[in-house]
């Protein structure tokens, strides 16, 4: 299973990646595109919205199951990726192409807290 | 718990199926793409084990007067050899223990396809009014032991092209029979051989049943001729979009089979007696079974969700819902009040949306068409 070594993750299967301009993007992970199976809706966040870690963000339905996406870390949304809104079925092509929304971090360190590539790992290990 | 496995789980396995637990069975609901899957048997032709359903023969001296009394549908209707019919069973209080398909082979001999996961109570209730009526018949479940049959379900409109094709034999005894018939053949290769005009699927097709030990032979046979292997998760989103309902799910032991869309299933005329009977009649029926597509976006129609109705209290409820590969839209089925009508414009709960979504006649895909728009 592909994990690149330069995100974030958290154990809900979201993928974070630091950008240079101290913004923070959210997409979920091959793991969990591969556990949902087709992807056939997104619902995203609106621009402005502010959200806690761990609060509900965005849902993603599969045509097995509707999944919630929390925000990994606390902050307001900046962007969301209106393209995977028209194309949900581009998160299981390239699930770390197909971003769901970026964040201003409330907090610039939180990020440092989640967990890294080999840590993530371990917890998709079975 | 250890799950249960079917002969082909290897076959599943080295397929690179996703495995999942199916009421305690370890089955595969994908082997990468639901939807390429559900395509496959819409448009060419696919394939699923069903080895964890059970059959189940009932030999003897006079099965039909046993099945009068036991099955909801009447098996009077079955007069020619080969000849099956959709029923339930019912319990004295006129809810489901199972839904079934039996087969007419000849008067001292009905075999009878029950759900996995039913099966043991199914048997036990069989057996239990064998003898409370002094039948005297001979009940087997032909899912476990040395007379194991193992189920292929072969769907799509070229299904039955592949089966002649991979099963000689079978196309002399099978090309003439009319959907809901079975036929029998026997293969050089794979023994004695079910051939039942049958399925799940709203397509063209056999279920074909073999020796369990044939399985593994016969799956991987058909899979060489270009029949795509499909799993559980196609099997559920064809047959939703074939307005067919699934145990568990649109019925069970709590829900009136006449507020679940099976009336048509259920004899209520004719003199003839059956366990539930008098339960349904005098219940009757308090709710209607409808198509549901969704009209407006904002996410999936899911079973359990509510269905609003304008202009009364009483709501519905989406049993099955799913995205529909074929619509490309989100359909359900649903129990709704008897005041809905089809076209009316409902409302469906979804997360803390109320979302617009028409009524329409089921099923909503048969043979490659869609019917509900």
């Amino acid at each position: 299973m592909n994990i690149p070594a330069d995100l974030k993750y958290t154990e809900s299967h979201e993928w974070v990646r630091a950008e240079a301009d101290g913004t923070v993007t959210v997409g979920i992970t091959e793991f969990a595109q591969d556990a949902l199976g087709d992807i056939v809706f997104v619902e995203l966040p609106k621009v402005g919205a502010s959200f806690g870690a761990g609060d509900d963000a965005a849902v993603v339905e599969s045509v097995k199951a509707a999944s919630d996406i929390y925000a990994p870390i606390a902050g307001e949304i900046i962007a969301v990726n209106d393209d995977v809104v028209n194309a949900p079925e581009s998160i299981n092509s390239d699930a770390y192409a197909a971003w769901l929304f970026k964040i201003k971090p409330a907090d610039a360190g939180a990020i440092d807290g989640l967990l890294d590539a080999a840590a993530y790992g371990k917890t998709t290990d079975h | 718990m250890t799950l249960k496995a079917t002969p082909l789980n290897n076959a599943h396995r080295a397929a690179g199926a996703r495995m999942v637990d199916f009421g305690g069975w370890d089955m595969p609901v994908n082997y990468g793409s639901q939807i390429e899957e559900h395509h496959a048997v819409r448009t060419d032709v696919g394939m699923f084990d069903v080895a964890h359903m059970c059959v189940v023969d009932i030999k003897g001296d006079n099965v039909r007067a046993f099945l009068r009394g036991l099955l909801a549908n009447n098996v009077d209707k079955l007069q020619v050899s080969g000849k099956a019919l959709y029923s339930c069973m019912l319990n004295p209080q006129g809810y489901v223990i199972d839904d079934l398909i039996v087969y007419f082979i000849n008067e001292s001999w009905f075999r009878l396809v029950v759900n996995a996961g039913t099966a043991e109570k199914d048997v036990a209730w069989m057996q239990q009014q064998n003898r409370a009526t002094n039948s005297g018949l001979t009940i087997t479940q032909r899912r476990d032991g040395a007379s194991a049959m193992a189920l292929i379900a072969v769907q799509g409109p070229n299904a039955r092209a592949k089966v002649w094709q991979v099963i000689p034999e079978s196309q002399a005894v099978s090309a003439e029979i009319k959907p809901f018939n079975v036929a029998f053949a026997h293969s050089a290769v794979f023994g004695e051989a079910m051939i039942a005009r049958t399925g799940y699927t709203g397509e063209d097709g056999f279920e074909i049943g073999v020796a369990a030990e044939q399985a593994e032979a016969l799956w991987n046979a058909l899979a060489a001729a270009g029949v795509k292997p499909a799993g559980l998760g196609a099997r559920d989103t064809l047959r939703l979009e074939a307005g067919m309902n699934l145990y568990g799910q649109d019925m069970d032991e709590t829900v009136n089979p006449l507020d679940a869309g099976l009336a048509w299933t259920i004899d209520l005329v004719s003199e003839r007696d059956f366990i539930g009977k008098a339960a349904l009649q005098s219940m009757g029926q308090n709710a209607q079974f409808v198509g549901l597509i969704l009209r407006e976006k904002g996410g999936v129609l899911r079973a359990h969700q509510k269905v609003i109705v304008a202009g009364t209290e009483a709501t519905g409820e989406i049993t099955s819902g799913t995205f529909s590969p074929t619509m490309q839209q989100a359909i359900a089925l649903a129990r709704v009040p008897m005041n809905v009508a089809v076209g009316d414009t409902v409302h469906v709960e979804i997360r803390d949306k109320k979302l617009a979504a028409s009524v329409v006649k089921l099923p909503f895909v048969r043979n490659g068409k869609i019917l509900a728009v």
